[in-house]
């Protein structure tokens, strides 16, 4: 057994015992009295919990913790501590602990034992304990390809892994508060699609957080997924300056031109610019009249008398015309827009992730700039969407035409994907598709009740971290079966590395301490070799190559 | 197992299959409240003295008082030695198990002790070795005993003594106590502080 905190005597089998099952219901989940040596100090909500029925075992999770009496006098007087024998012989007897266990899972109800959602619960008495390694590899699977490492089960030290192929399908989503280790995790995840090779990775990277380096609360620096997999991620860049006053060597610098974006890019800035919707519409009307380069003529349009004749054309008032365009000025200050046609961005991009590699898109100086976020993200995964489709359809049912899959990471999730916008932005339509075109997204948000909620209920498998809003829990929980006694383990989840993982890639939901990420241990877990350390394998290859070297 | 005469403390005058009185051989030695005692020899059977009582042998006629010009109590006894003959002292044990060859069984044996078996007190591995389990609990709770909780602390204090740790055997005895008195809490309440 590993658990870690040893608390518990080893029952026969090798299970560590909680209680017994005394009561419950399929939809409330099963009670169970916990034995006499269990402290119910040591019984955490989102332990995972294993039921031996008569004929199968049923795996769950525990959602309630409750002090309990047989007898209501001992509300009205509870024994005082200067009587220790009538508080030992009281506690355990007339006031009892229970717990509450919702069984997910049951195993054995086939002739395959493999388990299955659970549709009936555990008969009376059924022995109740803490799953096991074995129980979790039969669950959740052994570390293997299609399976990523990804943390422990709370107080245990079983590798818990993600079916990264079924995650992969769907589009996903990591939430929490801030500093709950969203970010650990999202680069995590990446690595493990990155290993796993399921699909490509665009990451629109705000914060410089997963190209080169992260920052940690402990390390200060931990590595990001350029310097552990160097070959297979490539680095662009909206601001090669800071890149480089960092240090960072970088693959491709992104320019666009004003000739390349389209009102539809600058539709996702309504809201953050406050435009009203006739000023946004006003912007297609613009694209009509003066054609592709209506951003450029549009902002270089003389003021006067002029303007208000264009607003005539337009048919707008004047002063909303003048509203979108201080608006639209803005774009001015960005050193990535170029004039005329900028790079071809979408081009280089395509053919990164063709070859099967990992791009990460840095904002640099721009990272805490959200309508340049939303911008670039909006603008560039439009039209490789766009691509996606054409080649989706070429591929015409051909799976072996059929384009790379590709995850593309967004933060701020809540900005693209907003009730008032979701419906008609690109995220919105990829998050409703599912894997239609091959692309999936992963969302990375704080504010889960800002994102609409059919996108919520489209993503697969949600990861959440602490969440103190009641809205926020709501929508991370929404439309999934038991979220009331979820929503108990979900609150409760310690301040950091500490997570609820949920949905189409698990087989139940489980709480996992996430798995470390920053440590030189935990590079080489991941195949990292130091830069010495491949010169001597290096080194000893060629000797057994070639013999020893004469110098 | 005793086997001495020296703790047999009188004989079973009267007897059923829950509970039997035994006179005892000498005048006020009764075994206290809550003693484990074991009657007779083809079905050792062990009781809990729930009762004692001394009176006059002969029914008809009752003890009278006989100090009222004494200084002391003894000077009633001086005056009349043949009091000491015409008074006796018996107990009623509640049944509250049996042997089978080592084994114990918490419950009443089929038969009733027969009349005239010794009775004996037991001595502390005997007491020790039947209170091993709390089953004794319910036949002695179910007993038709008068101040029956007086009995019941009686002879926990007495099983507690015998075994290693008193107080983790006071514990495991009242956790059984508390199931078997749910819903009693004022009872067990009592039956506890007065074990503390």
């Amino acid at each position: 057994m590993n658990h870690t905190n040893g608390m518990y005597p080893v029952e026969a089998g090798g299970r560590m015992p909680l209680g017994t099952v005394v009561s419950g219901s399929l939809s409330e989940g099963v009670k169970v009295r916990l034995d006499d040596g269990v402290s119910i100090e040591d019984v955490k909500v989102g332990t995972f919990v294993s039921i031996q029925g008569h004929r199968s075992r049923f795996l769950g999770v525990l959602t309630e913790i409750e002090l309990l009496s047989t007898d209501d006098g001992i509300t009205a007087a509870p024994p005082d501590a200067s009587r220790p024998l009538l508080s030992q012989v009281l506690s355990g007897t007339v006031a009892y602990n229970s717990i509450t266990v919702e069984p997910m899972l049951i195993i054995g109800a086939d002739t395959m034992n493999t388990a299955q959602p659970a549709k009936t619960i555990p008969p009376h008495f059924s022995r109740v304990s803490l799953a096991d390694e074995e129980d979790i590899q039969m669950v959740f699977g052994s570390e293997d390809a299609g399976h990523f490492y990804i943390g422990n089960p709370m107080d245990m030290e079983v590798r818990l892994c993600l079916d990264i192929n079924e995650m992969v399908k769907r589009s996903n989503g990591v939430f929490g508060k801030s500093g709950t280790g969203k970010t650990f995790l999202t680069r995590l995840l990446l690595i493990g699609i990155l290993q796993n090779g399921a699909a490509s990775n665009l990451i629109f990277d705000m914060h410089g957080e997963y190209g080169w380096r992260g920052s940690s609360e402990h390390t200060n620096e931990v590595k990001g997924l350029k310097q552990l997999f160097s070959s297979r991620v490539a680095v662009f860049t909206l601001d090669p300056e800071s890149a480089s006053r960092r240090g960072i060597s970088t693959d491709y610098e992104i320019s666009i031109g004003y000739d390349d974006i389209e009102p539809e890019d600058v539709d996702i800035l309504r809201d953050t610019w406050g435009l009203s919707d006739v000023a946004a519409d006003t912007a297609h009307s613009l694209r009509e009249k003066f054609g592709v380069s209506w951003l450029r003529m549009f902002l270089e349009h003389p003021s006067g008398e002029d303007f208000n004749v264009l607003a005539g054309d337009m048919n707008v008032p004047t002063s909303t015309l003048r509203a979108l365009r201080n608006r639209l000025m803005q774009l001015r200050r960005f050193g990535f827009i170029t004039e005329g046609r900028g790079g071809n961005s979408v081009n280089e991009i395509l053919n990164y992730l063709r070859r099967g590699m990992h791009v990460v898109l840095e904002f640099g100086r721009y990272g805490n700039n959200i309508d340049a976020y939303l911008l670039i993200a909006n603008l560039l995964t439009r039209r490789i969407h766009d691509r996606y489709v054409r080649m989706s359809e070429q591929a015409s049912g051909d799976a072996t035409q059929q384009p790379r899959p590709l995850v593309i990471t967004i933060e701020e999730a809540h900005k693209f994907l907003s009730p008032a916008i979701a419906r008609n932005t690109i995220f919105g339509n990829i998050a409703r598709e599912m894997r239609k075109y091959n692309v999936t997204l992963l969302v990375v948000d704080q504010r889960p009740s800002g994102i609409d909620d059919e996108v919520m209920s489209q993503l697969g498998t949600k990861i959440a971290c602490l969440l103190d809003n009641e809205r926020d829990t709501d929508a991370v929980l929404s439309g999934v079966s038991g979220s009331r006694k979820l929503r108990t383990v979900l609150a409760r989840l310690e301040s950091n590395r500490q997570a609820l993982v949920f949905g189409h890639a698990l087989p139940m939901p489980v709480v996992i301490q996430t798995r470390e990420y920053g440590s030189a241990e935990s590079y080489r877990e991941l195949g990292f070799i130091e830069a010495a350390e491949l010169k001597a394998q290096v080194d000893k290859d060629m000797d057994v190559l070639f013999g020893p070297s004469a110098c | 197992m005793v086997n001495g005469s020296e703790w047999r403390v009188g004989e079973v005058i009267e007897a059923s299959t829950s509970e039997f009185t035994a006179q005892c051989y000498r005048l006020y030695e009764a075994p206290d409240i809550g003693s484990l005692v074991l009657c007779g020899e083809q079905i050792p059977t062990y009781g809990i003295v729930c009762e004692a009582t001394t009176q006059s042998i002969d029914p008809g006629r009752s003890a009278i008082p006989r100090g009222l010009n004494a200084e002391r109590e003894s000077d009633v006894f001086s005056s009349n030695p043949q009091i000491e003959r015409l008074l006796y002292t018996s107990f009623r044990a509640a049944i509250v198990g049996y042997r089978d060859g080592d084994l114990v069984l918490h419950y009443p044996p089929l038969s009733a002790p027969r009349m005239y078996s010794f009775v004996r007190t037991c001595d502390s591995d005997e007491i020790a070795d039947f209170s091993e389990t709390h089953e004794f609990l319910a036949t002695l709770l179910n007993a038709p005993i008068h101040v029956q909780d007086h009995v019941v602390t009686s002879f926990l204090r007495q099983a507690s003594a015998a075994h290693a740790d008193p107080q983790q055997y006071l514990v495991g005895a009242g956790k059984s106590l508390a199931v078997a008195l749910t819903g009693q809490l004022p009872r067990l309440s009592g039956i506890l502080r007065s074990l503390e």
